[in-house]
């Protein structure tokens, strides 16, 4: 007699395990459940029937005929409740089944986060052809809204089909970036930018808090940590899934995350075998079909006798959004000893990052342009040895074996009409035309052709043009890059930012070619700068980009204690301020006290740990930072002006504190240091500093690009003012033009020379730019003008404690 | 022989980011890279003994504060024209938490 089997769950992994029994004509009568009220289809597929692409026939995999044909006992739309191992029978809702061997294929459960809300009707997860139909009946109503709680694989397939029906939707996501587990941060960032471009709205690093209904119990709404509410007629929540191992638990089989499986599938009974999303083999549980496939192979073998071991191998993903191409293979987040190979071209979206270890590549992720995702997948999986093709690997199979790849016969091999600006479509032959006509410097030919004249982004391309044209005669120009991340200069940088609107990191390194993954110490903390000045209200700074001093609001010294320097405004001070001062001395020991160059208190020597400590006592006495560590805003040193001395014209030392009262916390390209004399005897040195003021009778006389540091040199006279609040303004405005422009770590004085004197003067005198100069400057102090010391004191104290102290264990 | 001590959550660190541990022989530097490896190495540049923990971190390799040495977390090994080496520790993440290795952390006044 043939052998009863019985498999629980008509789902991909057991469909498969069918296949294989039946093509071998196995002896066995099989009965079938399933709890959806149909047989084995294509789950993948749910994602093209939802966006239109596919219909619900079309994925079917196994119909009534397949079923009938096999002799298959289907027990459709019955969910089995219960097993019981000592009679052998599976019991279903419509009643019981017995078995000689069990085969459970459940799958796994969509995890509900348990928001306020998750019950209400209109909040569904994403996993079959309800599911399915609930999202493209939305589409059906006009003006709908979706939130899809998830930037995972699922969550953004059910975003792009929702959108392809025409319904707004946004995605809500935890974590910095889109697909954190399968992408790093730079394809995040382009996922990121292609989803809006079909518009898709998304929302990283977005805590949901709940999820708020209608007076007829739908959701209306969900509600964000920050106080946001995204309205929604249907909230999907994608977050992940949990195996289904409840009835295997409940009959008493071994289970942890998921069933317990040996390498044949057999579960901790022997006549009860599992594969799926279920199981969990050598600690792993699953999430793509894959290696459900081959556990499926494994699992038939056994149930016939044959010998066959299931081995977990690497997967690769690929989103199934139309327009969004990316790949990801093998293991990008972890490992010892790794190397990156990054390749981006910011024309075409296109980004490439593979993982070696070794000579071995064991991890690739690429956007934009996957076609090589099968052959890196591949050296992955075999652990091929790259070393002899590593320098051209990241180009694909198509450059090997040949020459390397010389990028300047690439560009003598364009035809005349191919397009080198995109920006303002100018051909090469247009800009060789321009070459022979004289324009032999990369400005001559931005001036004739206009090409590179706009983003930029095609000056290299210009460049080796001008190369192949002028042959020797063409010298490449000296700027600097940045660093070695980058071929681009500090003010290329500068424009791209603003011209391309970059607003974080992952932006700029993509959109402009680094050749790192995230940077290095010189650039990172460059580009922070650039970022938080011209986007201050968009970009949130980084610490982990900015040097130690900056990032700990003290200066390090050379024995890792750091100083600590309170502001005294305009070098004044009062009795309690010097008490409080006294006070930290002695409760924290600090070594030395030294009054600085900029009139006011060093306290030198201080332990890291101590710091919040000593910040908030002197919080307590009324006093804040005084960025003696930044890149910002210093000291503002004053004399004692007309109300004490005999010469003096102006308040200079109240005017001292209304601008540093004004200008404190702001960043700025390299240090900032103001001074103010109450006449022209200068007792402040106002004519060495950044900027500075000299009083006079008649009025202000502001002088800029002053230095006494490496360099010296006087200020130069540019503006006299009649009043305070003019002094204020046009102080504000070149601040501001400063921030805009300079290179990171010029001074003043530096990027004045650059520039111009009379260029700067232009800028300013210019009403209607000088008004928007001070208003941009307001805004970036409405985000930045605020006392680092207590922030951290409240916010940041794990910065500066060690994070475990094992002085107890290792001395045992 | 290895004898784990569990140190941490691996979120305690920032990305790009790190920490210290105390030991009996010195502090030990913690770092969590961008693609959340951990690597823990000693907390003394070989230049002039800048902490490394406050430098800072991009790809595996880290930058002294002092005197901006750069080292590859790796091998603790001095990067370009710099010639030197720090002391690194086996530290291993399993399920968020940072795992360091106790024999080497006693082992080191002895190495
Ligand atoms: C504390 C102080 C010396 C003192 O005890 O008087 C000082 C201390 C340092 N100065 Fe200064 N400078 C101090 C006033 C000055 C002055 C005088 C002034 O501000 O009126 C100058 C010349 C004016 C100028 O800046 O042009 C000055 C020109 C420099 C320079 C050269 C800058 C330049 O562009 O030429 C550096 C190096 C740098 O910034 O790259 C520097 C760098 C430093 C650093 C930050 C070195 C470092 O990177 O570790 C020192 C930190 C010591 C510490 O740990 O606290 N310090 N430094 C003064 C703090 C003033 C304050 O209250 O904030
Ligand atoms: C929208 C979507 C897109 C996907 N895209 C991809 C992709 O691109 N690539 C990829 O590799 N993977 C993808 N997956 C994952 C893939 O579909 C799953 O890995 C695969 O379907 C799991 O197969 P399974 O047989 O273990 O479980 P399932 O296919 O889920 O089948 C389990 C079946 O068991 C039934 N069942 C559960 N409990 C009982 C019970 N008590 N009684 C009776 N029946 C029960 C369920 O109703 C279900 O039909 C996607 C999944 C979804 C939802
Ligand atoms: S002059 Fe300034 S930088 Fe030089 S040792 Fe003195 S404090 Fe340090
Ligand atoms: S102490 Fe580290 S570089 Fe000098």
């Amino acid at each position: 007699m043939k052998k009863k089997l019985v498999v629980i769950g008509a789902g991909m992994a057991s469909g498969r395990m069918l296949e294989h029994l039946f093509e071998a004509n196995a002896d066995y009568d099989v009965t079938l459940f399933n709890a959806e009220p149909r047989g084995n289809y294509n789950r993948l597929m749910l994602s093209p029937v939802l966006s239109g692409e596919k219909t619900y026939e079309q994925i079917v995999t196994h119909d009534d005929a397949w079923y009938a044909e096999n002799g298959v006992t289907c027990r459709f739309g019955e969910k089995v409740t219960g097993i019981d191992r000592d009679r052998k029978v599976v019991i279903g809702e419509n009643g019981e089944v017995a078995y000689d061997k069990l085969v459970i294929g459940t799958g796994s459960n969509p995890f509900i986060i348990p928001l306020p809300g998750h019950d209400l009707k209109g909040v569904i997860p994403y996993r079959d052809l309800e599911d399915t139909q609930s999202m493209m009946d939305l589409g059906a109503k006009p003006g709908s809204k979706a939130v899809v709680i998830g930037g995972g694989l699922l969550g953004l397939e059910a975003a792009a089909g929702m959108a392809a029906r025409g319904v707004e939707v946004t995605v809500v996501h935890i974590m910095g970036h889109l697909m954190e587990r399968q992408l790093d941060e730079a394809a995040g960032y382009l996922l990121r930018k292609s989803l809006g471009e079909k518009g898709i709205k998304v929302m990283c690093k977005a805590n949901s808090k709940e999820i708020l209904a209608d007076e007829n119990g739908h959701v209306r709404a969900l509600l964000l940590d920050d106080g946001t509410e995204l309205p929604c007629d249907l909230l999907v929540m994608a977050v992940g899934i949990r195996p289904n191992t409840k009835l295997g638990a409940e009959a008493g089989l071994a289970v942890g995350k998921g069933i317990h499986v040996d390498d044949q599938m057999v579960t901790s009974d022997p006549d009860i075998l599992s594969l799926g999303e279920c199981v969990e083999h050598n600690g792993a549980i699953f999430g793509l079909v894959a290696p459900l496939y081959d556990q499926a192979r494994v699992l038939a073998n056994t149930l016939m006798g044959i010998e066959d071991a299931f081995k977990n191998k690497e997967v690769s993903t690929k989103l199934k959004v139309t327009g969004c191409d990316l790949f990801s293979a093998g293991d990008f987040a972890e490992g010892e000893g790794r190397e990156d190979i990054v390749f981006r071209d910011p024309a075409r979206g296109v980004y490439k990052r593979l993982i070696l270890q070794g000579n071995k590549v064991i991890g690739a992720v690429m956007y934009g342009d996957t076609a090589d995702g099968a052959w890196f997948y591949n050296h992955i999986k075999e652990g091929t040895d790259v070393a002899e093709m590593r320098d051209t690997l990241i180009f694909g199979p198509a450059y090997q074996g040949g020459a390397a790849a010389d990028p300047l016969s690439a560009v003598a091999a364009l035809p005349a009409d191919a397009e080198i600006c995109g920006c303002n479509g100018v051909c090469k032959g247009k800009i060789v035309d321009a070459i022979n006509g004289g324009a032999t410097t990369l400005d001559g030919v931005r001036a004739t052709t206009k090409a590179s004249n706009s983003c930029g982004t095609c000056t290299g391309l210009v460049e080796q043009v001008l190369a192949v044209t002028l042959g020797e005669d063409f010298v490449m120009p000296t700027s600097q890059p940045i660093c070695k991340c980058s071929d681009h200069t500090h003010e290329d940088v500068r424009r791209l930012i603003k011209a391309q609107e970059l607003k974080s990191m992952p932006a700029v390194f993509q959109e402009l070619a680094w050749k790192t993954v995230d940077g290095c110490h010189v650039c990172r903390p460059a580009l922070n700068y650039y970022l938080l000045a011209d986007w201050p209200l968009d970009y949130q700074d980084d610490p982990q980009s900015r040097f130690i001093n900056e990032r700990k609001h003290a200066n390090i010294q050379k024995d890792g204690t750091f100083s600590v320097v309170p502001r005294m405004w305009g070098g004044m001070t009062t009795s309690d301020e010097l008490r409080a001062i006294a006070d930290v001395v002695d409760k924290f020991k600090i070594p030395t006290v030294h009054v600085t160059g900029g009139q006011r208190i060093d306290l030198l020597g201080v332990k890291g740990e101590d710091l919040p400590e000593v910040w908030s006592d002197l919080n307590k006495a009324g006093m804040v930072s005084g960025h003696a560590y930044s890149k910002g805003l210093r000291t503002v040193k004053t004399c004692v002006g007309k109300d004490h001395c005999r010469f003096g014209t102006q308040d200079s030392t109240g005017l001292g504190i209304n601008l540093e009262k004004a200008l404190w916390g702001s960043w700025t390209p390299h240090k900032v240091k103001l001074a103010v004399s109450g006449c022209p005897r200068n007792c402040a040195e106002a004519t060495c500093k950044d900027i500075g003021v000299v009083c006079v009778d008649s009025g202000y006389e502001i002088g800029i690009a002053g230095a006494a540091g490496m360099d010296v040199k006087e200020t130069e006279a540019f503006h006299k003012a009649a009043s305070e609040e003019e002094v204020l303004e046009y102080v504000q405005a070149v601040m501001q033009l400063y921030r805009e422009n300079a290179k990171y770590l010029d001074r003043i004085y530096k990027w004045v020379n650059k520039v111009g004197l009379d260029w700067v003067k232009e800028q300013v005198a210019d009403e209607a730019n000088r008004k928007a100069l001070v208003e941009r400057f307001l805004i970036s102090q409405s985000v930045y003008q605020k006392d680092p010391w207590a922030e951290h004191v409240e916010k940041e104290q794990a910065r500066y404690t060690p994070m475990a102290n094992l002085m107890m264990e290792a001395a045992e | 022989m290895t004898q784990w001590i569990d140190i941490a959550a691996l979120v305690d660190i920032p990305r790009q980011g790190a920490r210290v541990v105390k030991t009996a022989q010195g502090c030990v530097a913690v770092f969590r890279t961008l693609d959340d490896h951990v690597f823990a190495l000693e907390d003394r540049c070989p230049h002039k003994g800048g902490p490394l923990s406050e430098g800072i971190v991009h790809g595996h390799k880290v930058t002294c504060p002092l005197h901006n040495w750069v080292f590859d977390m790796n091998t603790g090994e001095a990067q370009g024209a710099d010639n030197g080496q720090v002391g690194t520790f086996t530290a291993k993440v399993e399920a968020g938490r940072i795992y360091l290795d106790a024999t080497q952390l006693m082992a080191r006044s002895a190495a």
